[in-house]
């Protein structure tokens, strides 16, 4: 299972905010875990969406050499459930990335309905070299398959290049 | 310059917002980790709101010293050295350390930083910005 809890990005500028889609549908499992009978999106599963949203947001300014933990959720407040059926919107906007850590604020939309609202804090970390999370060629796959540079723009509008550190050989 | 009320009420907001607390809860004598529940992570978050709400730059470490809690030159067997809460008094004047001086087990500085401290901090780094010239 791939741990992916966006479909796509739709927005994404760069250091100032994203929008990513995920969609919901009754063929996935996790929709009839938390209340059988009942099928809905467990909300820390909207939290993952927004945080991976806003994660990339981040790491994209240290072209996602560094490590984006998500380091504490000052505050979320959800207003609605979300079911299989819906299309979610997730949208992030940066309060301030700095090379130590990172402020977020997010929100998630059905169409105009505002379901959840909240801040990410994330912490930021040099990747180890022992044991990164990642292989660079699994990363650089997975943020092609979110389409984020085929939607990532620059400060200056231009398309955003794929990051040198993911693309060289190891 | 704003005045200590204002600074309190900016500070206070900035710990409600980071610490989800309640307004009632951030009194000038709480103390951030024992009374408000901040964590180690806290204090990142706690130093870039400050940061934003009263325009003024903090280098990592100077509102929280980790480095020198870390510091096997300043600790021995869990307590801060001499030398360390020399160091320690140097680097934070605003706060009222000779409570913990009497046992000073890093464990248990954090329980010592209160709503006040942060507030004279910011009342410190705000004069020195003044006295630069860059506020």
């Amino acid at each position: 299972m791939r741990w992916c809890w966006i479909d796509r990005f739709i927005e994404f500028e760069a250091g100032r905010s994203a929008k990513a889609v995920k969609v919901i549908s009754l063929a996935e499992d996790y929709v009839h875990d938390y209340l059988p009978g009942y099928p809905l999106v467990p909300r820390c599963f909207v939290i993952e969406g927004l945080a991976q949203t806003a994660g990339l947001l981040v790491s994209q300014q240290f072209d996602f050499r560094l490590n984006v933990i998500l380091a504490k959720i000052p505050r979320i407040v959800f207003f609605h459930e979300a079911f299989p059926g819906d299309v979610l919107t997730y949208v992030a906007r940066a309060e301030f990335i700095r090379r130590d850590g990172a402020l977020t604020s997010t929100q998630c939309l059905r169409g105009e309905e505002l379901l959840a609202e909240g801040q990410i804090f994330f912490a930021i970390f040099e990747a180890g070299q022992q044991m990164p999370l990642f292989r660079r060629a699994d990363f650089l796959h997975q943020l092609r398959m979110l389409r984020l540079f085929e939607v990532g723009r620059g400060p200056d509008g231009t398309p955003l290049p794929l990051p040198a550190e993911l693309t060289e050989p190891v | 310059m704003p005045t200590r009320e204002e600074i309190f009420q900016k500070v206070k907001t900035v710990l409600m917002e980071a610490l989800a607390v309640d307004e009632d809860e951030v009194r000038p004598e709480a103390t951030l980790v024992g009374d408000l529940g901040a964590e180690s992570i806290d204090f990142l978050d706690i130093a870039f709101r400050l940061e934003k709400a009263f325009d003024i730059k903090i280098p990592r470490g100077e509102l929280f010293p980790e480095d020198i809690l870390t510091n096997d030159k300043y600790v021995q067997d869990g307590k801060l050295t001499p030398a360390g809460l020399e160091e320690l008094r140097r680097r934070m004047p605003y706060t009222n350390l000779d409570q913990f001086a009497k046992n000073p087990a890093v464990q248990e500085f954090a329980n010592f930083l209160t709503v006040e401290d942060i507030c004279r901090f910011v009342e410190r780094k705000l004069a020195a910005a003044q006295a630069a010239g860059t506020v």
